[in-house]
């Protein structure tokens, strides 16, 4: 079939991974959070904060590391108020997960627009680091082994955080803190500190996200330009039940759907985006209803933990 | 947010506390109402002062226009139709404890639905007849969106966020799709439905531009609110809510009930819908998607599901909506600050409503 050439194979799992890597590194985060008991409902604003503060540290200091590093702390910025309002006052999870997107939509675009007022300016290029041998397999090897650094960041990251919580004292103590946390505080743990974690790493994982999606993804930053991303970051993670390996399958099938549009054009066919658009959400759901499986939430999700309250 | 801190219990002393018993019922409404307000209004004035516009202007205009100006009271009451059947929608699911997220799809298909039967019903039945089919036609169609995440959740216990989130994304293109390649209208170059004409819409208020969409929100409200606390229906899914296994235990059918709850939240959703084409739009363009449920879900929560704090705060969003779109043309502030003032007042609200929990538990002990 002429539809599957190199070419549209490459710009299939290309676009994949580039619309699938902030997915990821937002799921990641999202997974983190909830295995703790938050339920982070503030994720698409924490990942807009760091779209906003990454392109704007790389257009200013023309460096793509330290516009990453800004994003991160972009989103960790708005965590913090998450944390803070949530984890330490214990306010309502949802009501303040929705303000804090809102109020994060609100003051990029704001700023944005004093900042550049309708101009989007252009980032160049980012560099990449092209992995020898491996970048010459032929489709793999440039979709996947000539990439952004970040890119290889969020792959490690996946095996990173599956040690973390199978093998570490403080994976156990996340999954605790989710399930139940006065268990863990009278072991000595202090929940709020678990959970202030665990929120901050959210942020800083779904700002990263966002400062890939402008600086990567677009080269451009949009005023409300992660468009649902962060909650579909919060389905992944539900989905993927506490596996970071889950979270990583989603992202890719998520990802290949948002690029399959991209890629169509690029074999000549085409087909409307709404259509396409349908695709990630409609398989996701044709699974739920064939398989019809229990998700398996923490129990303490959503919920604050006060000591010595029953 | 100072006068607030201040007058938290645990910063006085023992006459203090006295004195505050005294004074109860009425900080009870200064803490949970005027401070949260009060305290926003300084913040954005502190950010509007930031972008070099008068605070005292920017309030003046949003003031005038949703407050004072005919037109502009009009436009807001208009605004509130859709806005309280939504809230309406959210109060009944999130009461028996289902989260019901997907209320946007569901607004968006009512609407679209609404908006393709309307022209081509408008002929062929009496005027009464068409806007009551349209309105059951918005309703059913939100309804019927919710049908795969009720038994999902009733039958499968598969989680509901997930589910009607997934909805809400396909709902959204779905809507796309039937406004761009099927309900199109051929006469016009951008791809919307055949517009309603204006007689034809849900009849206006006396001599006003404001929707009778405005009474359904209101009747939605009140009669969720007193079917929640007063009748043993309403008793049966707050059971449900407050502990599905204890329902279980007391012979409810738990599954049947999931899913009514589920046709009524999306059908007033899709009701949502129906009364924003024909009360005020007649038409839905491509692309068109307010989304206004993520705002009201706070408020909601903020009400603590009562139906007339919820009325309250709905009006409140309102006002501010419509008055700052106008002070945002005229000043030359983005209308994004509005999100920025919202996001502030719900936070404020919420440590608010911390406070005064706090005190009162303080006072219980």
């Amino acid at each position: 079939m002429a539809l599957f050439t190199e070419a549209f194979l490459t710009a299939l799992l290309a676009g994949a991974i580039s619309a699938g890597i902030p997915l990821l590194l937002v799921g990641l985060g999202e997974q983190m959070s909830e295995k703790s008991g938050v339920l982070n409902i503030g994720i698409e604003g924490m990942m807009l904060a760091g779209a906003y503060t990454g392109f704007l540290i790389a257009w200013k200091t023309e460096s793509m590391g330290l516009g990453f590093i800004a994003g991160a702390g972009g989103g960790m910025f708005v965590a913090l108020f998450m944390a803070v309002l949530c984890v330490r006052m214990g306010l309502n999870q949802i009501v303040i997960g929705i303000s804090l997107t809102l109020g994060a939509e609100g003051a990029t675009a704001i700023l944005h627009h004093f900042q550049f007022s309708r101009t989007y300016p252009r980032l160049p290029a980012t560099l990449k680091w092209d992995i020898p041998v491996l970048h010459d397999i032929p489709v793999i090897g440039p979709a996947l082994f000539g990439r952004e650094p970040v890119v290889y960041f969020a792959l490690i990251l996946v095996a990173v955080f599956a040690y973390l919580y199978r093998r570490t004292h403080f994976g156990l103590a996340l999954q605790a803190a989710g399930d139940k946390p006065a268990a863990l505080d009278s072991s000595g743990v202090d929940v709020l500190k678990v959970r202030t974690v665990a929120v901050l790493t959210t942020g800083a994982l779904a700002g990263l996200g966002g400062a890939f999606m402008a600086i990567v993804g677009a080269g451009i930053f949009v005023p409300f330009m992660t468009h649902g991303n962060g909650f579909i970051g919060i389905v992944l993670a539900m989905l993927a039940r506490g596996r970071p390996l889950w979270v990583l399958g989603g992202a890719t099938l998520f990802g290949a759907c948002l690029s399959l549009t991209t890629a169509l054009q690029v074999a000549g066919i085409d087909i409307p985006t709404d259509v396409i658009q349908m695709l990630p959400f409609a398989a996701v759901m044709a699974v739920l209803i064939v398989l019809g499986s229990k998700a398996n939430l923490p129990v303490s999700l959503g919920t604050a933990y006060a000591r010595g309250e029953r | 947010m100072t006068s607030e801190t201040a007058i938290a219990p645990e910063s006085g002393g023992k006459e203090r506390k006295v004195r505050l018993n005294m004074h109860d019922d009425r900080l009870h409404f200064l803490i949970i109402t005027i401070g949260p307000v009060l305290a926003t209004l300084v913040i954005a004035s502190l950010i509007l002062l930031a972008m070099g516009v008068s605070p005292l202007d920017y309030y003046g205009y949003i003031f005038q226009r949703g407050v004072m100006s005919p037109s502009g009271v009009q436009a807001t009451l208009t605004r509130m139709g859709p806005l309280l059947l939504i809230a309406a929608s959210l109060i009944v699911c999130f009461r028996a404890g289902i989260w019901n997220l997907g209320g946007d799809a569901q607004f968006i298909l009512g609407a679209v639905f609404v908006a393709a039967a309307g022209p081509e019903l408008v002929d062929a039945l009496p005027a009464w007849l068409m806007l009551l089919l349209c309105l059951a036609i918005g309703a059913a169609a939100g309804a019927v969106w919710s049908l795969v995440p009720a038994f999902l959740r009733a039958y499968q216990g598969i989680n509901e966020i997930i589910t009607t989130m997934m909805m809400t994304f396909l709902g959204g293109s779905l809507a796309n799709v039937l406004v761009k390649l099927v309900f199109l209208d051929p006469e016009t170059t951008v791809p919307q439905t055949r517009t309603l004409a204006v007689p034809d819409r849900l009849p206006r208020l006396f001599d006003t531009t404001v929707s009778s969409g405005v009474l359904l929100g209101l009747a939605a409200v009140l009669i969720v609110h007193f079917t929640m606390n007063r009748t043993a229906f309403g008793l049966r899914l707050r059971i449900v809510g407050a502990n599905a296994k204890a329902a279980v235990h007391a012979g409810l059918p738990v599954a049947t009930l999931t899913v009514i709850v589920f046709s009524i939240s999306a059908g007033l959703a899709g009701l949502a819908g129906a009364v924003s084409v024909l009360g005020q739009n007649g038409n839905v363009r491509a692309d068109w998607n307010p989304a206004y449920t993520l705002t009201i879900v706070p408020l909601v929560f903020l009400a603590r599901f009562n139906g007339f704090a919820t009325i309250a705060f709905v009006f409140l969003f309102s006002v501010l909506s419509i008055g700052s779109e106008s002070a945002a043309r005229r000043l030359g502030v983005p209308n994004y600050f509005t999100l920025v003032t919202m996001a502030t007042l719900l936070i404020l609200m919420a440590v608010a409503e911390m406070i005064d929990q706090r005190r009162s538990k303080g006072k219980a002990v």
